[in-house]
């Protein structure tokens, strides 16, 4: 354990040169955060950690990260690498740091503040780090310890413009650096918003991205929340989402994941009123070496609400994946509605995925159900298109995209699903079922 | 004139899937604008013929050939025979998730038309062919926008399967118990579809379990298919012979035994 203490001096330096340049509102938080972090460190334990059972995190615990600086970049070669359009209100992060709003004079009620200030009302800095709950997990609260910068969107009561905002969060991929995205966003009633964020870039060098993302879906309100990641090899992601659900709100999530070295993504959705509904989708693609692990959670925690989660994986090369979906229905969530499921389409022999969906359920009133499927296409599938004149290799680029596509077609951002169906499809192997 | 006397020669055709032969020497041949109808009991082989014929991975042919246009196709990838037109209606069309229908049925009349040496079909002529081909079969608008047989009904499925047979316009149907699970209504449309297509170009051949279904597409030649042998040729009165009298008349015609 003498290695790890070690690095995590490293982190100690770092506090304490940054502590000083961040704002005042934050530094109880921070410095609590980093207590933690200084007892409990990185979740490295092999034997009894149940939450990092299938995803080592020592590579990750074994470098020395600095906080990744502010470099000002031409935000045109950032249109090249991430979704972007002139009606949406597109921020670029660089290292975690804001730099600029590319949009053309958009108007909206929406308030979007930068955590970086020091200036900033309670009410808007209260609920960073609400829902964050770091005290058993180190990543968190490596991330709230470090955090400096990050949008605070504040959607008001009855906001329903239908505006996109588009968060780049770009890596430049320097050297051994750690950056530390941070979102909050919070909705007055009956409101909607829909907010995209990019985890983008990286290099050939070791870079780590540890981002926590809080969301209050208010009464009646909606969130349409976007995720997408695609950065190196050389890159290690561990993000956080923790969403809370007030009662009649709709929290609608879609995740895209097209590697990372080694790639996390722990989202948590707690329906705290009645009447709530989520649903979670997500598309994972890994090839390679990489390593891709969505640990994903759902506490109802009322009556009469509704879950929905739907991933797919694409895995190819010597890639891994780890699908953990836990349903919690508890006691008074009567008449939950709850179905989860995931499933695989393995393209390699050397590739593996983890797959546990679970179910708790407390109450004794509900409809709920699961499964997980991996596996390659049956032989009767390729010979019924065979059959049609297609051959092998266009029968095979059908089944795959039509898989991938499944997902992509429920993104209602139309530009955002052009890009994605482009992007992302095109990202995919060209592969040949062998029959 | 075509170059070659009957469109299809099946030549002492011997099958085995997994060690068990199950087709035992068919000999058949079907000539331009000709209809045939194999029939038989559950078992007895026919829809193996019909999957034979299309190239279906897992059967080994023993001996025997199957001569497709003069040549033999039986090294013949199967989408090379369906460029050539061979076009098998399937028993139980597959469902593909994710790849709709109208998607999937482009890329088939493409693949078809670029092993023909023809350029793709223009998306508005496509478009203009698939909704006269839809509204023959009488399929919802919705359908075609779906993934391929994805929630379809099975009547949706066979009109889905007739859809491609119109739509793709082979030389050779093979329509594997296209009529099983079909209710009247269905029945009648997909049949429908069937004599559209019959053409003194083009040729079919029924694999079916009951008569039914040729009340509405007439044979030309019926064979009755038991324990991997034709036992019995004819034309369309034999089907009905089959219908009052059953199975057990031609198995006894096999050298089978009696059922009183």
């Amino acid at each position: 354990m003498q290695e790890t203490s070690l690095i995590l001096n490293k982190y100690e330096e770092d506090f304490d040169s940054i502590s000083s340049n961040n704002p005042k509102w934050s530094s109880d938080l921070r410095n609590k955060a980093m207590d933690t972090f200084r007892e409990i460190g990185f979740p490295v334990r092999r034997k009894g950690n149940e939450k990092w059972k299938y995803t080592n995190a020592r590579p990750i615990a074994s470098v020395e990260y600095s906080s990744a600086k502010f470099e000002k970049i031409d935000s045109d070669d950032i249109k090249l690498i991430a979704p972007w359009h002139e009606s949406w209100i597109n921020l670029l992060f660089v290292n975690g740091h804001y730099q600029e709003t590319f949009s053309d004079n958009l108007s909206t009620n929406i308030q979007i503040s930068n955590m970086a200030s020091d200036d900033l009302a309670v009410n808007l800095t209260s609920n960073v780090g609400g829902i964050m709950d770091y005290s058993d997990d180190g990543f968190a609260a490596l991330n709230t310890a470090f955090m400096s910068d990050g949008p605070i969107i504040t959607v008001p009561e009855g906001e329903n413009s239908g505006i996109v905002i588009n968060l780049i969060f770009y890596n430049q991929g320097l050297s051994d650096t750690v950056n530390y995205p941070r979102v909050l966003i919070t909705t007055g009633g009956n409101s909607t918003v829909n907010v995209i964020e990019n985890y983008v870039g990286g290099s050939g060098d070791q870079t780590f991205t540890n981002s926590v993302s809080e969301i209050y879906v208010g009464e009646d309100a909606t969130v349409n929340h976007y995720r997408l990641m695609n950065e190196t090899d050389d890159t290690y992601d561990v993000g956080y989402g923790r969403v809370r659900i007030d009662t009649n709100g709709t929290f609608n999530s879609r995740s895209f994941f097209r590697g990372c070295g080694i790639g996390r993504y722990d989202l948590n959705v707690s329906i705290e009123g009645e009447n709530a509904s989520c649903d979670l989708q997500g598309l994972y693609f890994t090839n390679g070496a990489q390593h891709m692990d969505n640990f994903i959670n759902i506490d109802h925690v009322r009556p009469n609400c509704q879950s929905n989660l739907f991933y797919k994986g694409i895995l190819a090369g010597r890639s891994r994946a780890v699908f953990g979906g836990t349903v919690l229905v508890r006691k008074e969530a009567q008449k939950t509605d709850s179905i989860q499921s995931d499933k695989n389409l393995i393209l390699s022999p050397h590739a593996e995925v983890d797959s546990k969906p679970a179910l708790f359920i407390y109450a004794d009133d509900v409809k709920c159900a699961h499964g997980a499927t991996a596996g390659n296409i049956d032989a009767d599938t390729v010979f019924y298109m065979r059959s049609r004149g297609i051959d092998l290799e266009a029968a095979s680029r059908l089944i795959i995209y039509g898989f991938a596509g499944e997902i992509i077609d429920t993104v209602e951002i139309p530009e955002l699903r052009s890009y994605l169906a482009e992007s992302f499809l095109n990202s995919l192997p060209s592969h040949r079922f062998e029959f | 004139m075509s170059n070659f006397e009957k469109l299809i020669e099946i030549k002492n055709l011997h099958v085995s899937v997994a060690e068990t032969e199950i087709l035992k020497g068919i000999n058949l041949s079907i000539g331009e604008g000709e209809v045939h109808a194999i029939m038989g009991p559950n078992g007895s082989g026919k829809s193996t013929l019909a999957n034979v014929i299309a190239g279906r991975p897992g059967y080994s042919v023993t001996s025997g050939d199957i001569v497709y246009k003069g040549d033999s196709i039986l090294k013949v990838a199967p989408e090379i025979r369906a460029r050539a037109g061979i076009f098998l209606a399937f028993q139980y069309p597959v469902e593909l998730p994710g790849v709709r229908t109208w998607q999937f049925l482009k890329a088939a009349i493409d693949a078809i038309r670029k092993g023909n040496g023809q350029e793709e079909l223009k998306i508005r002529d496509f478009d203009k062919l698939l909704e006269e081909k839809r509204q023959l079969m009488e399929m919802d608008p919705d359908l075609v926008r779906r993934s391929v047989n994805e929630g379809f009904s099975g009547g949706e499925k066979k009109r889905n399967e007739i859809l491609q047979l119109a739509l793709l316009d082979p030389s050779l149907a093979l329509l594997d118990e296209t009529d099983s699970g079909l209710d009247i209504d269905a029945l009648r449309i997909v049949s429908h579809g069937v004599n559209i297509f019959k053409s003194p170009e083009k040729s079919i051949l029924i694999v079916t379990h009951y008569q039914r279904i040729l009340d509405y597409i007439t044979p030309d030649y019926v064979h009755v298919l038991v324990d991997g042998k034709i036992v019995r040729s004819g034309d369309s009165s034999l089907a009905m012979e089959l219908e009052e009298k059953g199975y057990d008349w031609v198995k006894d015609g096999a050298g089978e035994e009696v059922h009183p």
